[in-house]
């Protein structure tokens, strides 16, 4: 696998800058957890980080205590702020398995040196998806009726609703993304082990390696077991938006019943979680000095990516147009004039033009080079994905088929605190984890290097 | 039984392709209980000291099977016979609805499968063993690449063993006690 892997880095711009050996490589990536101290700067960022989670969980235990009345949500709007922000980041996570595991199967070497990180974003980001739906039930302390246990009441989970799929989905994706950064990280912990000084450091990543030595036949299991489970997130990846997609496209509710909804769904939630990925990586690299393996070349396929699934969510929104008009539906075409020209007008062209138009500009190469211009349009994209989900969400529902059901949806403070305070969680943990754990995979920058290069 | 007071002779190598050509030539002179250890996977080094048979397929291939048969008929049992409910006129054992669930728990039972079974195959975890007991091992997990031969082998000679390995020009030879 290592030799046609490296044929790509020869041909391409540097994956990681020369002059590294096995040595310095282990030490400029584990010094960053074992021997920096936490600089002012961090315990700022983690603090602000921190503070917003606390305020997250206290708008949950504000919302435990009066119900989801404190919410913005009414009928006709009953899915609000909850369901756009599960699926804003879960739609984030796709990016990091897409990396890790599609990039793995494409022998794309330049992932090894984003890998790590981007499958930390992902469990982060589904721990943050994961909250929306649990605290929107209803009755939160009942949650567990979703999964299917032998209850007193002797009833199922009703198998033919696509609600039952998702969970399935989620949690199996939640599963399995836990699961691939584990064992990616097994190899890293012995590392960390073997270099750490201090002995609770020592015990704790021992335990962690689970006693790795780096024996042959553990390598050679290890890397069965790895392309495997790569070969197997990848449907599961697709597999997660599309049954997120079905929660909308089975339901006859004009504007979600469309058979475009699953392709682009992935696409858009590539979309976004590359662009979370650069918004992650380009801060991680200037201030931890990792710009020799975080390189010109990563961000620039980073921008590539992204200018590819946009074009791909571009054609989505104009199949929706089309098809508003080509189904001859009234209430199909009513749902397109509405977005254009309705209450919710203003949202909706500010997401064509986050997501459409200002992405036109990866384009052009000094935007694609540009680390300052890739994070400001990392963050439109960002803000255009969410806003995709909120008119898909609360246009769609706010004007159904009765005039006498329509009606408005306005985002209270608990809405909105609820939804910051994630995106705190989300950072915190992000903090934590660059503290933590080796934020760039180490072995497998090794198998980067010339020397690692076997010939029989 | 008295344990062998000795677990193995152990040679340091500085480079991958030094080690790969250690294991092979030490596997040709007919040594058959060796190990090579590395800080990266090096493609076919497990060949040069005779391992072929990786289970971690068929582990995975039984764990996707039992995953897939368990999403499938947990949703017919549950929604045909166990408690059948008529929901929107849709029979109770609506295979295509199923299809979703069956597909994740496959992906999920083979996945967990893969994980597990390379940690059980490999024996891990295992937080002691011999090898550690050499100082210089520690760089193992960074620069360094190890070959072993096991005092279990049955053409292991204290002696012997140690010149055969001598004459690969290791960088260092230690002693590995059990």
């Amino acid at each position: 696998m290592d030799e046609q892997y490296k044929a790509t880095v020869d041909t391409q711009a540097p994956v990681m800058e020369p002059g590294y050996t096995f040595g310095t490589v282990t030490e400029k990536i584990s010094a960053i957890v074992l021997t920096r101290p936490a600089s002012n700067g961090w315990f700022v960022g983690f603090g602000i980080a921190f503070l917003l989670m606390m305020m997250m969980l206290y708008a949950i235990g504000y919302l435990f205590l009066k119900g989801v009345g404190i919410w913005g949500v009414t009928i006709p709007i009953g899915w609000g702020f909850a369901i756009v922000n599960f699926v804003w980041w879960i739609g984030i996570g796709h990016a990091g398995t897409l990396i890790s595991a599609i990039l793995l199967l494409l022998r794309q070497s330049w992932r090894n040196s984003i890998n790590r990180f981007a499958e930390a974003m992902t469990l982060f980001a589904v721990a943050c998806a994961g909250i929306f739906p649990g605290i929107h039930v209803g009755r939160p302390w009942l949650a567990y009726w979703l999964f299917p246990y032998p209850s007193t009441m002797g009833v199922w989970p009703q198998f033919r609703s696509p609600l039952i799929w998702d969970v399935f989905a989620v949690s199996t994706y939640a599963t399995i993304s836990a699961l691939f950064w584990f064992i990616g990280l097994i190899p890293d912990m012995a590392t960390l082990r073997d270099r750490a000084t201090n002995p609770v450091a020592r015990i704790v990543y021992g335990m962690l390696s689970m006693g790795w030595r780096g024996s042959a036949r553990h390598w050679h299991r290890y890397e069965t077991a790895y392309l495997l489970l790569a070969g197997l997130a990848t449907p599961l990846v697709l597999s997660v938006h599309t049954v997120v997609s079905f929660d909308f496209a089975v339901g006859i509710v004009p504007g979600w019943h469309t058979t475009i909804f699953p392709p682009y769904f992935v696409a858009g939630a590539i979309y976004s979680g590359f662009a979370m990925v650069l918004m992650l990586a380009i801060p991680i690299r200037k201030i931890y000095n990792l710009e020799d393996f975080i390189t010109e070349l990563h961000l620039q396929n980073a921008a590539k990516v992204m200018l590819a699934t946009g074009l791909i969510v571009a054609y989505g929104y104009g199949i929706e147009a089309f098809m508003g008009w080509y189904s001859g539906d009234r209430y199909d075409a009513f749902t397109i004039w509405n977005r254009l020209h309705g209450p919710y007008a203003v949202p909706y062209w500010s997401l064509l033009i986050c997501n459409i138009f200002v992405p036109q500009l990866l384009w052009i190469k000094k935007m694609r080079t540009s680390p300052v211009a890739l994070f400001l349009l990392s963050g439109v994209i960002l803000v255009g994905m969410w806003l995709e989900r909120f008119i898909i969400v609360v246009v769609s529902l706010h004007r159904d088929f009765l005039t006498s059901s329509w009606g408005m949806y306005y985002p209270t403070r608990w809405d909105w605190m609820t939804y910051v305070g994630t995106i705190g969680m989300f950072l915190a943990a992000m903090f934590l984890f660059l503290r933590l754990l080796p934020a760039i995979s180490i072995f497998e920058m090794r198998t980067l290097l010339p020397e690692a290069e076997v010939k029989e | 039984m008295k344990r062998d007071p000795v677990y193995g002779i152990m040679a340091e190598f500085d480079s991958a392709q030094a080690l790969v050509d250690a294991a092979k030539r030490t596997h040709q002179a007919g040594y058959q209980k060796i190990d090579a250890y590395s800080p990266f996977p090096i493609e076919g080094l497990a060949e040069e000291i005779g391992f072929y048979r990786d289970e971690v397929p068929l582990v995975v291939l039984i764990g996707g099977i039992v995953g897939g048969l368990t999403g499938y008929l947990m949703q017919y049992w549950m929604s045909a016979v166990d408690y059948p409910l008529n929901i929107g006129g849709k029979p109770p054992h609506s295979w295509p609805a199923f299809i979703v669930i069956t597909f994740e728990m496959t992906i999920l039972f083979a996945g967990i499968s893969a994980v597990f079974g390379m940690l059980a195959l490999n024996g891990l975890p295992m937080p002691y063993h011999p090898v550690f007991n050499v100082p210089r091992f520690s760089s193992a997990s960074k620069d360094r690449f190890f070959l072993i031969v096991f005092s279990s082998d049955p053409k292991y000679d204290p002696a012997a063993t140690r010149g055969f390995l001598q004459e690969l020009k290791p960088r260092s030879i230690s002693e590995v006690p059990s």
